[in-house]
């Protein structure tokens, strides 16, 4: 199924909440969606039977300068389609619905940009730090991360 | 007996120091505590493996801090890591020896700038006696440090008194 | 957890109390691989829960993508990501920034390429069956393993220099062309390496004790490792034919021929451990197909043409993925009008492949989690980045 048809049925289906979308002329065609809503497309998308997007090849957060954003590729293994979805929230309050019910995969990677990122996965059953040490401050890939100083008594630059 | 039967005709008695005697045998069974950290763990494993063969310097690979003579810091140190390593370290029983293999380990390697969670080296926690430049250094090069912590064990004095 | 219907006593008639225990394991522990930290919830020896705790070895890749001057920069980073299969790695990177760039590459670079991920296969497949034996308790194919792996790895550092981490792989093109007699003597290898293959496959995989300790354990079932992403041989173990090489091609894998393997659950059921390092042996034998047709039909060409001197992409992202030794590895990567990348992120697919240990060591063994572990295949530089 192309690209196009994929946002069509999106469209169809939930309307204003696929805010805008480049299908054409770029490596992966992908759609914004409104953040809330993202749970609701997620089990859609998934259970749908002409879309059947079974695999969440990968999960990441971005950074946007003064937005945070998550960006979702996914992939069909009946069907052999990708396609992109893409949401963004306002840094200072990064709230999007976990997906972990929709694909298990997606309960590492979310742990992962709450970590790296500080996005809230609202919903999420153990949202906890797993790169970090649980009692690290600050989310480093945010763009205005400053590196401490020390940290528990070791001195962190060269 | 190989060479010693030449050298020995006669007599049953060897005249050494007992500082000499007790630094050979360190030397020679220096066991190696295994944990590896990073990608230098895989030239460790190498190092230890059929080609190289570190087991013919008496390095034997021990999985607890106990029995360890040396420890040799095979990779990245991180901030969450560091910790662990000194309690590993605290574990293992005197006399001991460290090794620090490859540039992460010595300071921070190409991690220096940016690695907000990496150690720029391990001897910001636990003394360090061989340092092995590389990235990763080949096992040849870990060799190379190993026999120059032997030598510096054939030179310590373990009996002579010293100031505490 | 198991219910206890009777109190146990002792001889003198004492009640003894049964509760569940928790038992840490690693960050230094010889069979995590590295320094995995596992906190084990054991109901006697059973195991009730896994809790798996990383990052001591989180070396902040991605913020350093962030950092570099340049695109070509990151390409040593990448390297030391996955430290066993570095040529993947790279050639991950790679094929995610040429879709970026939209860059064609000769065709001389793509089959240079795939004979070079395809010895990094062999290559890594040899680590991992060799330290899975180790835990199992069979030393001696470790030995075998990692004689032939140090051919490979000769063959490498003829061509780029280095034995570990190669920087050769780079976008648009290659870091060095073949040298002379590259071809012979990786023909000299996959002649002398068949041999090993098959002696090590009949001494480890087909050893009654072997046997014992991997075949019905820790059982991935077909829906579980879709939900769960899991790729590579965690995958293909559990009895689902893909294989990014065939179904999803990139570079030219579609010239060759070759067959994907999946597990058949010979010795147990279908998705456990045993199937699983099945998978890892016979894929090494599919490489040197490719390999040996790679090497005949190699094409002449300059490797260095297609390399962009100054990368400066058009805003946008892509995500470019290639199948590893381990598995699906992708770079997501975000460019803005800039020669540094904006974000780049790293799918790993053993970090993604470990995530479903809980679900598949439930009621095993605690000796059993060794295996499992072992069977996954995890690389922690590619788990923590």
């Amino acid at each position: 199924m192309t690209a196009q048809e994929i946002h069509d049925i999106l469209k169809a289906q939930f309307g204003d909440a696929v805010l805008e979308a480049k299908l054409e002329n770029v490596p992966d065609p992908f759609a914004k969606v409104q953040a809330d809503r993202i749970l609701d497309i997620a089990a859609f998308v998934r259970g749908d039977e002409r879309l059947q997007f079974d695999y969440l090849m990968c999960l990441s957060g971005v950074d946007y300068k003064g937005k945070l954003g998550v960006t979702y590729h996914l992939y069909s293994m009946v069907h052999r389609h990708k396609f992109v979805l893409k949401v963004e929230v306002p840094t200072d309050a990064p709230n999007v619905p976990s997906v972990e019910s929709v694909w298990k995969t997606a309960d590492w990677h979310e742990r992962e940009a709450f970590d790296l990122y500080g996005l809230n996965f609202t919903g999420h059953p153990d949202l906890r730090r797993i790169l970090l040490p649980y009692d690290w401050e600050g989310h480093p890939l945010r763009k205005d991360y400053q590196t401490p100083e020390y940290y528990n008594g070791m001195k962190v630059p060269y | 007996m190989g060479l010693l039967d030449q050298k020995f005709e006669s007599s049953n008695v060897v005249i050494t120091t007992m500082d000499d005697l007790l630094n050979w045998a360190r030397l020679s069974s220096l066991w190696q505590m295994q944990f590896g950290l990073a990608c230098c763990a895989i030239e460790m494993m190498a190092a230890s493996a059929s080609n190289f063969d570190m087991m013919r310097f008496g390095v034997i690979p021990r999985a607890t801090p106990r029995q360890c003579d040396v420890m040799i810091v095979s990779g990245t140190v991180t901030l969450k890591m560091a910790s662990r390593i000194k309690r590993l370290y605290d574990q293992m029983s005197e006399p001991r020896y460290v090794i620090s293999m490859g540039s992460c380990s010595n300071c921070g390697g190409p991690y220096w700038e940016h690695g907000y969670h990496v150690l720029k080296g391990v001897d910001r926690v636990i003394p360090v006696d061989v340092y092995v430049p590389g990235c990763p250094p080949r096992p040849e090069a870990l060799i190379e440090g190993l026999i120059k912590l032997q030598e510096k064990i054939r030179n310590e004095s373990l009996v002579q008194k010293k100031a505490v | 957890m198991t219910e206890t219907t009777e109190t146990i006593k002792t001889s003198t008639g004492r009640v003894l109390r049964t509760e569940e225990m928790v038992v840490n394991m690693g960050p230094q522990h010889p069979s995590t691989h590295g320094v995995l930290r596992l906190e084990v919830v054991l109901d006697g020896e059973i195991v009730v829960d896994v809790i798996p705790h990383m990052g001591y070895l989180h070396r902040c890749f991605e913020k350093h993508c962030e950092h570099m001057t340049s695109y070509q920069q990151v390409v040593p980073y990448v390297d030391r990501m996955d430290y066993v299969a570095s040529m993947t790695n790279e050639m991950a990177y790679a094929v995610a920034a040429e879709k970026l760039l939209k860059i064609e590459v000769p065709e001389r670079v793509h089959y240079i390429r795939i004979i070079m991920s395809e010895l990094q296969r062999i290559a890594s497949h040899l680590i991992a069956i060799g330290t899975f034996g180790i835990d199992m308790g069979a030393f001696t194919p470790f030995l075998y393993y990692f004689r032939d792996r140090e051919r490979i790895l000769e063959l490498f550092e003829m061509t780029c220099g280095a034995r570990l981490l190669y920087n050769y792989i780079w976008i648009g093109g290659l870091s060095h062309d073949l040298p002379p007699g590259f071809i012979e003597k990786t023909r000299e290898f996959i002649t002398d390496f068949k041999k090993t293959l098959k002696e090590v496959n009949d001494l480890l995989n087909y050893n009654e004790i072997f046997i014992k300790r991997t075949a019905n354990v820790g059982v991935l079932p077909k829906d579980l490792a879709i939900n769960y992403a899991c790729s590579g041989p965690m995958l293909r173990g559990s009895g689902v034919s893909w294989d990014l090489r065939r179904d999803d091609p990139y570079t030219l894998y579609d010239r060759f021929e070759w067959d994907v393997i999946v597990g058949k659950g010979e010795m147990g059921t279908v998705g456990d451990v045993w199937d699983r390092n099945m998978v890892r042996q016979r894929e090494m034998w599919e490489s040197l197909r490719i390999i040996e047709q790679a090497l005949a039909s190699l094409p002449e060409g300059d490797v260095q043409k297609a390399i962009p001197k100054r990368i400066r992409p058009v805003p946008g992202d892509a995500y470019g993925r290639v199948e590893g030794p381990r598995g699906e590895l992708g770079f997501y990567i975000v460019a803005e009008d800039s020669v540094t990348p904006y974000r780049i992120k790293a799918r790993a697919p053993a970090f993604v492949n470990l995530s479903v240990i809980n679900e598949i060591s439930k009621g095993a063994m605690l000796a059993d989690l060794v295996a499992i572990i072992g069977s996954i295949d995890i690389v922690l530089g590619e788990v923590d980045r």
